[in-house]
Order: C-alpha cells, then structure tokens, then sequence
C-alpha cells in the first residue's frame, strides 16, 4: 500500500473552510499539550484567555484596538500576495507612516485650519506607507530585483529612523528621558467610538468590503490573480506587468501606513516607543489563514488579537508567561500550511502495483 | 593602535553568531529552500543552550541541545516547504513567530522555583576566550586570537563550508538542487533528500550560532537576547552573495559597523548612531541591485535560481 499525492482538478472549496477549522482545533490540542507539561489546566487556561479577550465590552474593545492594525496591514499583504509579490515589509510601511503622519501632526498643524489637520496628517501616512513599499515595487517591476529582501530591509530602515526621531530631535523636552515626541495637538486626535476603539475600525471594514468587490469584480482584479498564476501567461494577455505591480504596490504600502497613522493619531497620540512590535509580521499570518481573501481577514484579525489580548490576561490571572499567545498564533499557522496541500492536491492510498500502474502519468510516487 | 585592537576584538566576539548562522542558511538557501525561520531557530538555540548548560554544567550539553532545537525548528520547516509544499516565506515567518513565541516562553517556565521559574538572572558556566600561544600575542591582530572556543571553531567552519559547497561532489548536488531541481533528479539526486539535509544542518548552525548568544557573547538568558540578529542573518547571505567565504567578510562588516558606533558613541561623536546602524540594511539593497543587474549580463553570481520553489516531479 503506498501513499500518492495527486493534483486535483480545480482547488477544493470545502477545503478552504475545513482546514482553517481544523488547523485552528489542532493547534488547540498542541498547545494545551504543552500547557499540560507545564503543569497548568489546559481548559481554565483557554477559558481565561477567552474571558479575557471577549469577557467583558472593555475586553472586547481592547481586542479591536489590537485588531485594527492587523486588519489594515493585513488588507496590505493581501494584494501583494494575491499577485505572488511577497511583501514583508508592512512593518516598515506601517513604521513610516506613522512617522509621516507624527511629523504633519507636530509641526504643520499651525499653518493648518483645525478640520484639515487630521485629514492631512492620515494622508501624509499613507503616502509614506505607499513610498515605502513603492520603492521595492519599482525595483522589482524593472529590474526583477527579489522583494521578499528589499521589502524585509526597508523595515529596518524604518524602524531605525523612527527610533533616531523619537530618542534624538524630536524627543519631547518635557518628557522626562520617555523615548517618544510631544502629544499631538487634539486637532490630529482619531476620534474614539469605544473604549480606545477608533474610527480606524470603520476604514478597515469599508476597505476590506472595497477590496473584497475590486479583487472579485474588477478588470484590476482579474489582472492582479492572473499575475500571481503566471507572469508569462500574463505578458501574452497583454497585461501592463510592470504598471499593476507598481500601483497594487503602492495600495498595498498605503494600507499599512494607514495602520500606522491610525496607531499614532488613535491609540499613542504621539510618535513613541511601541509603534513596531510586529503587527506587519503577523498581518502575514493573518492574510494567509483568511486565504487572501479579504473580508474574512476581518474576522482573522480579531481571532489573531484575541490570542494576543487573551494572552495577556493570562499572565495577570494565571501566572503564566503572555508569550503563550505568540506561542498559539505560530502554532495556528503550522498545521494550516500543511494543510494547504489538501485544497489543490488529494492523498490516494494505492492497493497494488497494478492499478498504480493505471494513473502512471499523474501521479508522485513516494 | 589600542583603539583598533579593541574595535577587532568586538568585531569577531558579535560576528561569531553571525557567521555560524550565516553559513547555515547559505546551506539551506543553497537547496533551494528560504528559511525566514532564522530568528525564531537563534533563539530557541540560545534558550535551550543555556538551559542545558545551568543545569548540567556542561557547556557541551548546551551546545548539542541547541543544535539538536535549530534541527528540529528546521525539520519542521523543512516537512511543511519540502514535503506539503507551503509557501516557504509564509512557514518560515511562522517558525519565527512560533520560536521566539516559545523562547520566550520558556524562558519563564523552565527557571528553577527559587527564581519563579524564571531564566532571567541566572549565572550559568560560560565560554571564556583564551589565547593561543605565540599568536595571541601579535600586535593588532593578536585579538583575533584571544577568543573563545566557538570562536576559533568559525574560523575553521568558513574555509570547510566554502571548500564543502565549491570543492566536493555533495557541494555540488546540494547546488545543483538549488539551481535546477528537475536536471538534478534526472541525474539520480534524491532532490528531497538533499533538501531536509541542507535544511536541518543549516538550523542546526543556526541554532549553534544561538548558542554562542547565551553561554559566549552576552551570557545568560534574556528576553529577545537575538536583537534581531536573525533577520540580519538574512541580509548577510545576499550580502555575501551565497558564498560562505563571503559571509565572514559581511558578518565583520556587521560586527564592526556596531564596534565603530560604541566607539563614536563612547567618543561623543554628533553623528547619529541611526544612520550608522541603517547602512548594512542599505548596502544589502544595493548588493541584491548590482547582483540581480549583473544576472541579466548571464553571469551566474545571485540566488540559486529555484529558491522557494517546492519541487514537484510532474510539474515542469
């Protein structure tokens, strides 16, 4: 008896829902495994990260404010890895936006009438977030220079000079040593709907409604998956490869800084240590497990901040370490990308030699 | 001259990390397979390394063990890119998350109790550099010679990795898996044979490479002990162009960019250390241009031509 592996006709769609599903059970039972070696209850572990992450509408909005981030770069990843661009640069997009928009909040808000401070200061991030990954996109698009590594330095780039402008020039005078700028005047505040919840919840839901109807109805979106397929296919379609890498791209970028900016003028109010820590590596995770479509990265990006939130509560309650949720989104991930195997191929069990003989032409012997 | 032996010696005590996880990913890269996992696998390497040292006070056991963890977090990378065919970016990224996620979860849990099952804080028995006679002494370069053991072991693991890559018959299979899987199979290599071997032993460099984290360069356990020198492991292989020899040139470019700014630093210099610290990252954007320009003159130089591509028999 011998196991084969065989391309299935068309991708599976009961697939793309059943092993989500299991990969998440799955990784409940690994990692209440490893709760049970470390000696606690695996059950009143899940029920207090659960409490914690939906108990209570103060706990709920904490969740969202968690998620919002993710949402928004998750959307950013989306496009790029609709196309085959890998993209890992939304934490540095991210990181450049929310400078961006600190920078028009602190020191061109005078000159501007009060109603357009806010406004500018957004849009300023994702132009950002847009160059950022723009840069990249041009480099690939005509030089076919890899992005996974453009995308991934450029983070650093970021990260770096938003660290130099907080710890150095731009350091709040007032601010007793705290690595961070001034507040931003209340005219560049995002204003809040519930607890620290902002209106950033409001863009992501309508962009990822936006993006779900121009991926699935649109000509940039029939383009933007043909690319991904196959570039030479594409090439022979007569699709402009170069013009929609660049301006998915772009899009893409100016998602991620919309996170950024959101994350500046919403939850920190000003430029501070904290603006990276990750949301643009787990908006990877997050685009990949809602299989890059976009308004089920909605409801992904809430499961992911939950872990996070949940794992935090877990420390406070518990005693144990909250890198138990970090350690629950990797788990997440591992069986689904195995799993992922099962939506374009199927596992047949061959009895004999014979009748292995019959599908020869298709099939991988292993 | 006192200046120069000091920044030499910082130089080679942070780039060791480096080069051993450098050299490891080169492997992997080399079959055709990214591992972005390198964070994650540096930081599991630490924490187990140290782990095993505290509690049997053997150094050895440190090191073996934080191989043993880089090797498993690589198989596991290696199942899910090799054999099930994921996406290589999207599997790496996720044993990164999940090993520092997991790194740092044991580092509050397998503590002794007297320490809240902390790591934090431990001593435990550490490399201590020693110096070779007669060359230790050297003027200048005599501090190339007063290091610790794994230090002398990387000296010797470039010009093997090079020669092993360049100069034997495995070198060779393993590149050419890389390069072209299909002809490789057609010539008899078990392609996915040669891809779980270079992955595991790569994440087991890379985990050495943690190793000498925790029991050499800063001993001890503490949280993100890494510092992000995982992802600088990833710009340092198209730095040195997938070429070991080169990677020891790139990691004390690395190495010595963070000497010069504790310098300057210490100096009272103006220049921000930012800047500073954002030229490796630029330089590698540059590199991977002028590498990827010099492929369309048809000169074989870059990245192995079928990395992050599962290989599938039937498909061309």
């Amino acid at each position: 008896m011998r196991v084969v592996i065989e391309k299935r006709e068309s991708r599976s769609r009961p697939m793309l829902l059943i092993v989500p599903v299991f990969s998440f059970l799955i990784s409940l039972l690994l990692a209440g495994l490893l709760l049970f070696i470390s000696r606690a209850n695996p059950f009143a572990t899940y029920a207090a990260m659960f409490r914690g992450a939906f108990g209570s509408w103060a706990n709920f909005t904490e969740t969202l404010v968690k998620a919002i981030p993710l949402m928004l770069t998750g959307l950013g990843v989306l496009i790029a890895f609709r196309m085959e661009f890998w993209n890992i640069g939304a934490e540095g997009q991210l990181t450049l936006g929310g400078v961006a928009t600190a920078w028009v909040a602190l020191f061109w808000a005078q000159g501007l009438p009060g109603w357009l401070v806010l406004p500018a200061s957004l849009i300023v991030g994702m132009l950002a977030g847009a160059l950022w990954a723009g840069i990249p996109a041009l480099l690939n698009a005509y030089m076919s220079v890899n992005e996974t590594l453009t995308t991934l330095m450029l983070n650093y780039v970021a990260i770096l000079l938003a660290e130099h402008l907080y710890y150095g020039p731009w350091r709040d005078p007032k601010g007793y040593g705290f690595p961070g700028t001034a507040p931003l005047p209340q005219s560049a505040w995002l204003p809040r709907l519930a607890g620290r919840a902002h209106l950033g919840i409001v863009f992501a839901v309508l962009l990822a409604c936006f993006i779900w109807f121009a991926i699935h109805r649109t000509k940039w979106g029939f383009e933007l998956n043909i690319l991904g397929k196959n570039r030479t296919a594409a090439r022979f379609l007569g699709i402009r490869i170069e013009r929609i890498i660049v301006v998915s791209l772009l899009f893409s970028g100016m998602l991620s800084g919309l996170a950024g900016a959101c994350e500046v003028t919403g939850i920190s109010r000003r430029l501070q240590q904290g603006l990276s820590i990750g949301y643009g590596y787990t908006a990877i995770i997050v685009a990949w497990l809602s299989q890059l479509n976009a308004l089920a990265v909605i409801f992904v990006a809430i499961l992911i901040a939950a872990l996070a939130v949940g794992g935090d509560q877990v420390q406070m309650v518990m005693g144990l370490p909250s890198a138990m949720g970090l350690v629950l989104q990797g788990m997440l991930l591992l069986p689904m990308l195995a799993g992922a195997l099962f939506t374009d191929y199927r596992l047949l069990l061959i009895r004999s030699r014979i009748r292995s003989g019959e599908t020869h032409r298709k099939e991988t012997p292993r | 001259m006192g200046l120069l032996t000091s920044i030499l010696a910082i130089t080679i005590r942070a780039g060791t990390s480096l080069i051993y996880a450098t050299v490891g990913e080169i492997f992997t890269e080399r079959s055709g397979i990214l591992n972005l996992g390198v964070e994650g696998m540096m930081l599991m390497g630490a924490a187990s390394a140290f782990v095993a040292a505290y509690y049997t006070g053997s150094l050895f056991a440190g090191v073996l063990l934080a191989m043993v963890t880089g090797g498993i977090l690589a198989a596991i990378h290696a199942f899910l890119s090799v054999s099930m065919r994921a996406n290589q970016v999207v599997s790496g990224l996720c044993i990164t998350l999940f090993g520092s996620g997991m790194a740092s979860f044991l580092g509050q849990r397998l503590g002794p109790p007297e320490n809240r099952f902390y790591l934090v804080g431990l001593v435990g028995p550490r490399f201590t550099p020693f110096s070779i006679p007669g060359l230790g002494n050297l003027p200048i370069i005599g501090s190339l010679f007063n290091q610790d053991v794994l230090t002398y072991i990387v000296y010797l693991l470039v010009p093997l990795g090079w020669a092993f890559l360049y100069r034997t018959r495995y070198g060779l299979n393993l590149r050419a898996v890389g390069e072209n899987p299909h002809t490789a199979d057609s010539a008899g290599i078990d392609v996915l044979k040669v891809r779980y071997a270079a992955t595991i032993i790569g994440g087991m460099l890379v985990g050495l490479g943690g190793a000498h984290l925790s029991l050499a360069y800063t001993p001890g356990w503490s949280e993100n002990i890494t510092g992000g020198r995982g992802w600088i492991v990833i710009a340092l292989v198209i730095f040195a162009m997938w070429n070991p020899a080169r990677a020891a040139a790139g990691a004390i470019l690395f190495g010595g960019i963070n000497a010069v700014q504790f310098r300057l630093q210490a100096a009272g210099t103006t220049v921000p250390a930012a800047y500073l610290n954002m030229l490796p990252y630029l330089a590698t954007i540059i590199v991977l241009v002028i590498v990827t320009w010099w492929e369309t003159l048809s000169k074989k130089v870059g990245a192995p031509a079928a990395l992050t591509r599962a290989y599938i028999r039937e498909e061309k």
